[in-house]
């Protein structure tokens, strides 16, 4: 099992509607999460080619002249614009094929070109093969409180993201969020949790989030700030 | 416990007295008449009742106007009830402040149901704090006179604050351990969801009684058989025993509507008789919400006032 950023293509006539008014588009594939699970890697790309080759007909008569190319993760920057550089000067526009932080490592790199996404980035997942199907377990909230929940993750299984769960709409160890189809985490919680013994950190309160640690836009790292330092000594 | 008593609702229960409590529900409306007249009805019958706050996430008429206006008006201490479903900590601390400023003593503190259920199910849910947090938070405003993230308070709040319980969880462990978690943040009552069954009834005021937060058992006579299938088909954990079922069928069968009200009146007199004889709840709480009317009846029913 692969932890990636789980993507959807977007439907065709709303990736044609933000095309309007472009005649040459680079489509842009990546290999990175896009193109381990064939959202939009390399086969992706060259398929989108053909069909925005083919939609004539929803672009009013005009046609669109399209290549198709892939990066090796368009998340890097660096990378990114290396590969794409020869090549750029030839399209009005560039076609994402990756998530939502690969599509804006790209309109920085080539701030002048309009850079289009090709699919909805919807959440950091981890995909169970037998179904084929996408879950999510982490939000990435920036404060892990995994050992005093027996391993399930509230924030982001508790529909609610409680820390003090589970609420009322919880039956039969079910959720009424979705229909009653999905666990309820703090079931799974409480269940795995009397299991090893450890009742005491279930009922233990939870104090309320300092939500400073999730809130967008965050950061990490970085260099700048010992420079900053190195300025003022 | 020498804890002060600020409202009639603590009052009677500190003295012991079985108590009755009702529940208002304003609507998606901008007219008050309703809910001061159901609060005029219930007026000398209950104690005090609840005001809901958006229940199943629809977005109705804000709990804190009604709940000023039935005291104010009416005379009918107000439950506030509270949901942090809507708001974050910053619109709780603002919108407790104003209901303490309106004379309001009772807070129910409740986590609401999601968004997604309710007539707005696009609408961002907040859940900035949950139910737990939510006590905590009043807790600190009434007894060190300071917010959660402890800035002074001038004139510090005086409330009550309840919590809820579902009789019917299965399991119950969790949410007894739940409960406990809250009366240890200083919860000071309950009130439950509703429950039917009599054995459920004793079932969980004994679980908690080592908790010694006074309970008040939740029951919801049936408006119609309708409403009774609805309840048996949609919300799961809700238990109706097969007899009650039947005894409301047959009054339907027999006499129409009115049957059904009269047999209401006799099913959940006798079951509030069984509660005050055979559990130590602290009292009642009596939803009819759309017939108010009803609760006197039943009440006198069960003889206990």
């Amino acid at each position: 099992m692969n932890l990636l950023i789980v993507m959807e293509q977007k439907p065709l006539e709303e990736i044609i509607k933000m095309l309007d008014g472009v005649n040459s588009v680079l489509i842009v594939g990546c290999n990175g999460c896009a193109g381990i699970y064939q959202v939009g890697g390399e086969k992706q790309a060259e398929i989108m080619k053909v069909l925005l080759e083919m939609a004539k007909k929803l672009r009013n008569g005009t046609k669109i002249n399209a290549k198709a190319m892939t990066v090796l993760r368009q998340c890097d920057g660096q990378i990114a614009a290396t590969t794409i550089q020869p090549l750029i000067d030839n399209y009005d526009a560039i076609l994402s094929m990756a998530c939502g932080a690969g599509v804006q490592t790209l309109a920085d790199a080539f701030k002048n070109k309009l850079v289009i996404p090709a699919n909805n980035t919807k959440f950091i997942g981890m995909q169970d093969r037998e179904l084929g199907k996408f879950y999510e377990l982490c939000t990435a909230c920036g404060d892990c409180i995994l050992f005093e929940t027996s391993g399930v993750c509230p924030i982001t299984r508790c529909a609610k993201s409680l820390l003090n769960g589970p609420c009322g709409g919880t039956a039969k160890g079910k959720c009424e969020v979705g229909g009653w189809k999905r666990d309820c985490a703090w079931i799974l919680i409480y269940n795995r949790l009397k299991e090893k013994g450890r009742l005491d950190l279930y009922t233990k309160f939870r104090e309320e989030r300092d939500f400073r640690v999730s809130n967008p836009p965050r950061e990490l790292g970085g260099t700048e700030e010992k420079k900053e330092e190195e300025k003022t000594k | 416990m020498t804890k002060e008593v600020y409202s009639d609702l603590m009052r009677q229960i500190t003295e012991g007295k079985f108590v009755f409590t009702g529940e208002l529900e304003p609507v998606k409306t901008t007219n008050l008449h309703e809910v001061l007249e159901g609060a005029k009805i219930l007026k000398g019958h209950v104690v005090a009742a609840n005001i809901t706050d958006n229940p199943t996430a629809f977005a109705y008429m804000n709990a804190l106007v009604p709940s000023y206006m039935i005291q104010h008006e009416v005379g009918l201490e107000a439950i506030y009830q509270m949901t942090t479903r809507d708001r974050n900590r910053i619109a709780l601390i603002s919108d407790l402040l104003a209901a303490a400023a309106l004379g309001i003593k009772n807070v129910l503190a409740l986590t609401g149901d999601h968004t997604t259920v309710g007539d707005n199910p696009q609408a961002k849910p907040v859940f900035d704090l949950d139910s737990a947090t939510l006590v905590r938070l009043i807790r600190k405003m009434v007894d060190e006179g300071v917010d959660l993230n402890k800035n002074k308070i001038e004139n510090p709040p005086k409330f009550h604050v309840g919590i809820a319980a579902n009789p019917n969880a299965d399991p119950l462990e969790p949410e007894i351990l739940k409960i406990e978690r809250k009366v240890k943040l200083g919860a000071e009552f309950l009130q439950t969801q509703c429950v039917y069954d009599i054995e459920r009834a004793k079932r969980i005021v004994k679980e908690l009684a080592y908790l010694k937060i006074p309970v008040l058992l939740g029951i919801a006579p049936f408006k119609s058989i309708a409403m009774m299938e609805w309840m048996v088909k949609f919300v799961p954990g809700i238990y109706v025993p097969d007899e009650i079922q039947q005894r409301l069928r047959k009054a339907k069968d027999k006499g129409g509507k009115e049957a059904v009200y009269q047999e209401n009146i006799e099913i959940f007199g006798d079951i509030i008789k069984e509660i005050k004889k055979t559990t130590k709840a602290a009292g009642v709480h009596v939803m009819a919400v759309g017939f108010e009317w009803i609760v006197p009846k039943i009440i006198a029913q069960s003889g206990v006032r």
